[in-house]
């Protein structure tokens, strides 16, 4: 247990019987457990204990789960490498000295060293699928709406999936199959098509004779060379195996960082507006002489570290007077190019892959200073949740420097067919 | 794209989050790198956006809540069943 990954270590038995029976369960701690604290990597949450569980935690007891504890995390999900956490960083078991991804690097950790079998993430940028790759571990970013986000602590609403984490690709697909479902105390819940596969487990059968498989080429442009030469032995090995490849184009990808922040950022600025240390969160220690937006800034300078101070900051800019246009409006128009690039580019092909992360994992440490910087490392994955799509992050092989993952990505409700093609690698 | 000290601080009271010295000169000198990242947005194409949106409904049947007890059990300070937060001046 020494890579950090556990924010808190406490069991909850589920159900005697059920899919998941004998099963053990990590959660990340942005998912309320009723009765066990659930902090969100955050100060101002560290004495939090849920009233309610998620439907998803639900979900996991019925299937006779057992919750072995819950994950540390980048602080409300804002990082790309779980060095936010109020609670420490997580070591990455799978490339020491480097960071395990974000921002559920602790459940990816907790796969990779054996902790548990299994972990929930969530995803609202790539932070299901980064940690999986950079650990080495399956990884998938539902379809919007196929699982319930009731009870998880919301970052950014518009963009933001309950995914699993799992050794192999069959079993991230079993958990899958338990979580999906729709939920009345979550409107934006679908039911898939009524043509689309659901038994995603039976799905895992590695054959992928006959499919077409698009590369987008802005999404290679900027990968790492050894990234780039693994992730051309994976498809050099799908080819193999009866997939055909073929070169697409998705110009819009390259507006889809700077929107994807614009709009996490804005939505997160008013999520994060309830932490006001009254109804919860840590109060303020400043002198209370009766004003309560002094009273509150003080509150949420104590409870909030810089990373989210940062982003909430940039996310109310991006809304205020005068700006609104500027930034919020576009960002919704960049969303709209890159869902139509998206659509188009399924009507030639059944799937499209990319790395998962143009790097290899960072050393710990390195991203901190430049925000930035650790924006930009997110290219490959934001594209695929402003257009609301499946993605699934397989393992690849490895660097030097450590695991590579491969992004799989399928249209709405596709998930069996990404993880067809996923299991073929495994 | 350039911000000041002063813009930091506006958009820091707006969102109600005190900053140090510090944070207000660390983030001056990011939001205007991030924030002229930011401007290539400019040149994004208009698109007619085809949303796919159907109105999802459900009874209005009155179902259990929270307990009051239960509600304010994560607040700092209560009094009387009631959240307290600062005094009015």
């Amino acid at each position: 247990m020494s890579h950090n990954a556990f924010i808190t270590e406490e069991r909850i038995e589920g159900d005697a019987d059920g899919a998941l029976a004998g099963r053990t369960v990590a959660v990340k701690d942005n998912i309320s457990t009723a009765g066990l604290r659930t902090t969100c990597g955050s100060t101002t949450l560290e004495e939090y204990v849920p009233p309610y569980d998620a439907t998803v935690v639900e979900r996991l007891k019925a299937a006779g789960a057992t919750i072995v504890g819950k994950t540390n995390m980048d602080e409300f999900g804002m990082g790309t490498t779980t060095e936010t956490s109020a609670f420490g960083p997580v070591e990455n078991p799978a490339a020491e000295g480097r960071v395990p991804g974000g921002s559920s690097g602790g459940s990816a950790a907790a796969v990779a060293a054996g902790e548990a079998d299994l972990a929930l993430g969530s995803d609202t940028g790539g932070s299901v699928r980064c940690p999986a790759a950079f650990c080495g571990v399956v990884g998938i970013k539902p379809t919007y709406g196929l699982v319930s986000r009731y009870g998880l602590v919301a970052y950014a609403n518009s963009l933001e999936q309950i995914g699993p984490l799992a050794p192999t690709v069959e079993e991230a697909a079993e958990l899958l199959e338990v979580l999906a479902g729709s939920d009345p105390n979550d409107a934006t819940t679908r039911e898939p098509p009524a043509d689309a596969e659901t038994d995603y487990a039976a799905a895992a059968d590695g054959d992928v004779s006959g499919l077409t498989i698009g590369v987008p080429t802005e999404l290679l442009e900027g990968a790492d060379d050894g990234v780039r030469a693994i992730f051309e032995d994976a498809l050099a090995e799908l080819e193999m195996k009866g997939a055909t490849t073929t070169a697409v184009s998705l110009p819009s990808v390259e507006a889809a960082v700077q929107a994807y922040y614009v709009i996490a950022m804005s939505e997160a600025s008013s999520n994060l507006a309830r932490f006001d240390g009254v109804r919860y969160g840590r109060s303020g220690e400043g002198e209370d002489d009766g004003n309560w937006n002094e009273s509150f800034a003080a509150a949420r300078d104590v409870g909030f570290g810089e990373e989210v101070k940062r982003r909430v900051l940039l996310g109310t800019y991006a809304l205020s007077a005068g700006y609104h246009d500027k930034y919020y409006k576009k960002a919704q128009d960049a969303r709209a190019w890159v869902k139509q690039d998206f659509d188009s580019a399924f009507e030639s092909v059944d799937v499209l892959a990319s790395p998962t992360m143009p790097v290899p994992p960072f050393e710990r440490g390195e991203s901190l200073d430049d925000p930035l910087q650790m924006y930009l490392a997110d290219a490959n994955t934001v594209p695929i949740n402003l257009a609301n799509l499946p993605a699934i992050s397989v393992p690849a092989g490895e660097t030097d420097e450590g695991p590579v993952g491969l992004q799989l990505v399928g249209p709405a409700f596709g998930e069996a067919t990404i993880i067809r093609a996923g299991s073929a690698l495994s | 794209m350039t911000v000041d000290d002063d813009e930091v601080r506006h958009v820091a009271q707006l969102a109600r989050i005190d900053l140090d010295e510090e944070e207000v000169d660390r983030f001056t000198e990011q939001f205007g790198d991030i924030l002229g990242y930011f401007q290539a947005l400019d040149d994004v194409p208009a698109v007619e956006p085809d949303p796919d949106l159907a109105n999802v409904m459900r009874a209005d049947e009155v179902d259990e809540g929270l307990t009051q007890r239960e509600a304010l059990r994560n607040a700092p300070e209560t009094e009387d069943g009631y959240f307290k937060g600062p005094t009015v001046s």
